[in-house]
């Protein structure tokens, strides 16, 4: 039966979509931070998606396939005052965009809700199947 | 093919092909996100005279197994469909060619025909029912 597939496939999706989010909540939490636990800058980190073709067939859930850090510019103020400041006066802060961030959040939520609705009409169906011929 | 039940085993191969291609739908939706991911579909009207064309590889082959196959094998009851790639509506950056509007239209109308197909096996069996009951 096909259906029980689909809990397979948008299970692993939603899985995906919620490390995403938990992925955009570290760098929204990150944004102002000004070092991290190895004394450089926090840098903004992305998932990479993989499709995850189910074993003998041509249809495929989502596995993270690991994280990348973004190599956009670091970002930095200048505040002599601030005790991390260089010889110049500047603080280097992390490269987390804010926007992005926030974008990122939606999109992840929007395929997140997607998903839990598959699933959700996959199980009504096989609900109906189970009562067929009664 | 059983006369009786012939009108039945015509709506289990579509509901086997309905339920087929809410496999492949749920995968097009589960990987909106995934980058170079291509979305998948097939011709129902096509894979359902193919299965109608050769009766013996659909109800009759699955009664004969006794044993169920696991939920990640492909499995004797699986039908076999041609599948084929959804031509892109709008280029994307990644790659991707998932429309996740145009996917969920057709999940939606493909769990309609599903629901429909399955109540009209119900009502066939209720047929069948009152001529053996007679009442």
């Amino acid at each position: 039966m096909s259906l029980f597939n689909v809990f397979q496939i948008s299970g692993s999706a939603i899985s995906a979509q919620g490390k995403r989010l938990n992925v955009v909540a570290s760098n929204l939490a990150n944004a102002d931070s000004v070092a991290g636990p190895d004394g450089q800058p926090y840098k903004a980190r992305q998932l990479r998606f993989e499709a995850d073709y189910l074993p003998g067939s041509e249809v495929a859930g989502v596995k993270v396939n690991g994280v990348t850090e973004t190599d956009a510019p670091l970002r930095k103020v200048h505040d002599p005052s601030n005790p991390l400041a260089d010889t110049e006066g500047y603080v280097t802060h992390s490269n987390v965009s804010v926007i992005d961030e926030m974008v990122n959040m939606i999109s992840a939520s929007r395929s997140y809700q997607n998903n839990v609705e598959v699933m959700n009409t996959a199980r009504t169906l096989l609900g109906k199947t189970l009562q067929m011929g009664q | 093919m059983n006369p009786i039940t012939a009108q039945i085993d015509r709506h289990a191969q579509a509901l086997s092909l309905l339920s087929e291609r809410q496999k492949v739908l749920a995968s097009n939706i589960a990987n909106a996100d995934t980058p170079g991911f291509q979305a998948r579909d097939f011709d129902f009207s096509q894979a359902l005279e193919q299965a109608r064309g050769n009766p013996s590889s659909s109800m009759s082959s699955t009664i004969a197994k006794p044993t169920a196959p696991l939920a990640h094998d492909p499995g004797p009851n699986t039908p076999t469909v041609n599948l084929m790639w959804r031509t892109a509506g709008q280029p994307t950056p990644d790659g991707n060619t998932v429309d996740l509007d145009r996917e969920r239209a057709n999940f939606a109308d493909n769990s309609l025909r599903y629901e429909a197909t399955l109540r009209f096996i119900n009502n066939d069996v209720k047929t069948i029912l009152s001529a053996i009951t007679g009442q």
